[in-house]
């Protein structure tokens, strides 16, 4: 099992909700990153997913593409996110790293390479926005193979048919998009995850996480009522781009934040 | 039928059923669109089957588009190259000015005959915003066009076209802001409202069935040049040449032809300033396989897998990705691709005006290009057929810029 899978399943053992947090690697600037990824976990945070910036990020909206190009000006590559990853591990053994992309830069890296290096990493999952489960086969094998476990997505309209093969597909936990659109789009509707949380739930023996849409405490309070887990990113990523020229009080309000939403969740 | 690569299918049996062309093509998409192009693939088989969706598609592809185009022997370009007797199908005539209409009118009904109320389109050019904002029209649909904002800069006249035809143009401001761009942002929408609209994608590229269905309806190009070809001359063509962006007025002209293996399929991409530069369009020659737009194709990228600035005079051509049909025939060597550069797609604009009354659109000069050269190194008693798939009224601002001409 991988050190994704353990901490879930130690967090349900002791009746708690998860809370992810996803930031883009190398936004605003490369030397920011690993100390806010410290500063998340300082803060609460159980899993971090670290975005890797791309020229096409197709199903972002507009505060996370900006944070991409905010990164690509720094030519940030894929290659840069392990690196990142790997001074993160020397000083953190315990917190999973998911890292967050789009296939591209994986493909040009090469699958087997990718694998490998992000393992060595410590690298623990991948959420490729735009590698459904059907496209996945080679990739997931490999990842498997070096102990990264690879997370697939379930959407609002997806079907119960196709919902049973992406949670059999998916390890470490399955992710729930609340939200017909790009990331932090329109408002959350509790009522409607809900719903669609007591369908999927009986498809998957895997924690489900909730993420696009989840904004503050009491979103993040309402979604693990019915969830296993928030995922926050469009929110933090947000706040991060209005402290981007004051690097100290970016880390303080996003420290100040997460805090919030974990004192909203526990 | 074995193609070269021994492999006993027929071309006409690609794409397999999970949407892939070989290696190329498939569904690189986000989940939230998943359902929707399942929807579309379910929709769309079923109403190539109907035959009220048929009639009323025959009915407007005659009465609205102008169907048959022509295919027109040009006797003094013939002349003039020395060789080949070169014949050109004129798409250039198509009402809107180019084969983009062929498309947007089969995917116009497909969005009636599935209650979608709203389409949506990206374009780099205009032609095929204009072309979608043209058949919005025509089925009371309402449109939205997404277009880079540096695009809206380069091509006020399509612009003010779209507008004039009822459809709202979006500016796009992010990336290059460019026709990829505009595709990204597009595709967002489409994420957003799948409920009441359906997402018109103007080329055969984009994830599984619209590089299918594209091709489809273009496909009458070829089907249509092919029967004239007969009629007019006897046979076949030994070759057949059209322009790659995307790639979908070559996969309508090619289709047909695909498995008549001695007719030579040739696509013209974009040079820019010279393969050599960095600066171009030319995928197919110089780029590699990868994922973009939701299919494996290949790809201009850099080192790192970022998407790269492409460059090309003709904003139809200036497309990192390729159609993965494409991708396709030149790894099963069905189909040659070359590419032209910036400098001999303008001669030949020139040239086909000068010399046959012709204005031809800057995509379509780089097929006249190579066509000229192939015919000149061929015999008088072979013939080629060079698709002119637009008219270049659009692209005189553009040239007339070069000749230091302001016609604002």
């Amino acid at each position: 099992m991988g050190m994704l899978s353990e901490r879930l399943k130690s967090l349900a053992s002791n009746n708690k909700k998860a809370l992810v947090a996803y930031i883009v690697a190398g936004d605003p600037e490369p030397g920011v990153t690993v100390p806010l990824m410290h500063r998340l976990v300082e803060n609460g945070v159980d899993v971090i997913e670290l975005g890797v910036p791309f020229s096409d990020p197709e199903a972002e909206g507009p505060v996370i593409q900006l944070a991409h190009e905010r990164a690509l000006a720094h030519n940030v590559s894929l290659g840069n996110c392990l690196e990142m990853a790997a001074e993160f591990r020397q000083a953190d053994q315990v917190t999973p790293i998911v890292l967050m992309g789009y296939l591209n830069p994986v493909e040009t890296m090469g699958y087997e390479n990718f694998a490998v290096k992000a393992a060595s990493a410590g690298v623990n999952g991948t959420i490729i926005v735009n590698l459904p489960p059907e496209e996945a086969v080679d990739m997931s094998a490999i990842l498997e193979s070096n102990d990264i476990e690879p997370v697939y997505l379930l959407a609002p309209t997806t079907t119960d048919e196709r919902a049973r093969m992406i949670c059999q597909a998916s390890k470490g936990f399955v992710y729930y998009v609340s939200l017909k659109g790009t990331t932090g789009a329109g408002n959350l509707d509790i009522n409607d995850v809900s719903e669609k949380m007591e369908r999927f739930k009986k498809l998957s023996e895997l924690p489900i996480m909730v993420g696009f849409g989840v904004k503050d405490g009491p979103g993040a309070r309402a979604i693990v009522q019915v969830a296993d887990g928030a995922v926050v990113g469009s929110a933090i990523v947000k706040l991060m781009a209005e402290h981007k020229d004051d690097l100290k009080k970016l880390s303080d309000e996003v420290g100040q934040f997460v805090s919030e939403l974990r004192a909203a969740i526990d | 039928m074995s193609n070269l690569d021994g492999n006993n299918e027929s071309l006409f049996a690609y794409p397999d059923e999970s949407g892939h062309f070989g290696q190329f093509g498939g569904k690189f998409v986000s989940e939230t669109l998943m359902a929707a192009l399942q929807d579309l693939e379910s929709e769309y088989y079923r109403l190539r089957q109907d035959i009220t969706f048929q009639e009323e598609l025959q009915r407007d592809l005659s009465e609205y588009v102008g169907r048959a185009s022509p295919l027109y022997f040009a006797k003094r370009l013939t002349t003039q190259a020395g060789g080949a007797k070169i014949y050109l199908k004129r798409e250039d005539l198509n009402h809107t000015g180019a084969h983009k209409i062929n498309n947007c009118i089969g995917q116009a009904l497909l969005a009636k005959y599935m209650g979608k109320p709203r389409v949506i389109a990206e374009t780099g050019a205009g032609q095929h915003g204009v072309a979608s904002a043209t058949v919005a029209a025509r089925f009371g649909l309402e449109c939205q066009v997404y277009m880079g904002s540096e695009d809206i800069k380069r091509q006020s006249l399509n612009v003010y076209r779209m507008k004039l035809l009822g459809a709202e143009v979006v500016p796009v401001h992010s990336g290059s802001k460019t026709l990829k761009d505009a595709l990204n942002e597009a595709m967002r929408d489409w994420v957003t409202n799948v409920d009441d609209t359906h997402y018109i994608i103007g080329t055969v590229a984009g994830p599984h069935p619209y590089p299918m269905l594209v091709r489809n309806f273009q496909a009458i190009i070829g089907e249509e040049t092919k029967r004239q070809f007969a009629e007019q001359h006897g046979g076949l063509p030994n070759a057949v040449v059209a322009c790659v962006g995307g790639g979908s007025n070559a996969m309508g002209i090619f289709y047909p032809f695909l498995e008549d293996r001695e007719v030579r399929l040739i696509g013209v991409e974009a040079a820019g300033y010279g393969l050599a530069s960095g600066r171009h369009a030319a995928p197919l020659n110089e780029g590699a396989v990868g994922v973009l737009h939701g299919n494996r194709t290949y790809l201009m990228g850099d080192a790192n897998g970022q998407i790269v600035e492409t460059h090309s005079i003709s904003a139809g051509l200036d497309y990192p990705g390729v159609g993965p049909e494409h991708a396709f025939l030149k790894d099963v060597r069905r189909a040659e691709y070359v590419a032209v550069d910036d400098t001999e797609a303008l001669d030949a604009f020139r040239a086909l005006n000068k010399l046959e009354g012709i204005l031809p659109a800057l995509e379509s000069s780089h097929a006249v290009a190579y066509g000229l050269k192939l015919a000149s190194k061929m015999d008088p008693d072979e013939s080629i057929v060079i698709n002119l798939s637009g008219r270049g009224d659009k692209d005189i601002p553009t040239v007339a810029k070069l000749d230091g001409i302001s016609i604002d």
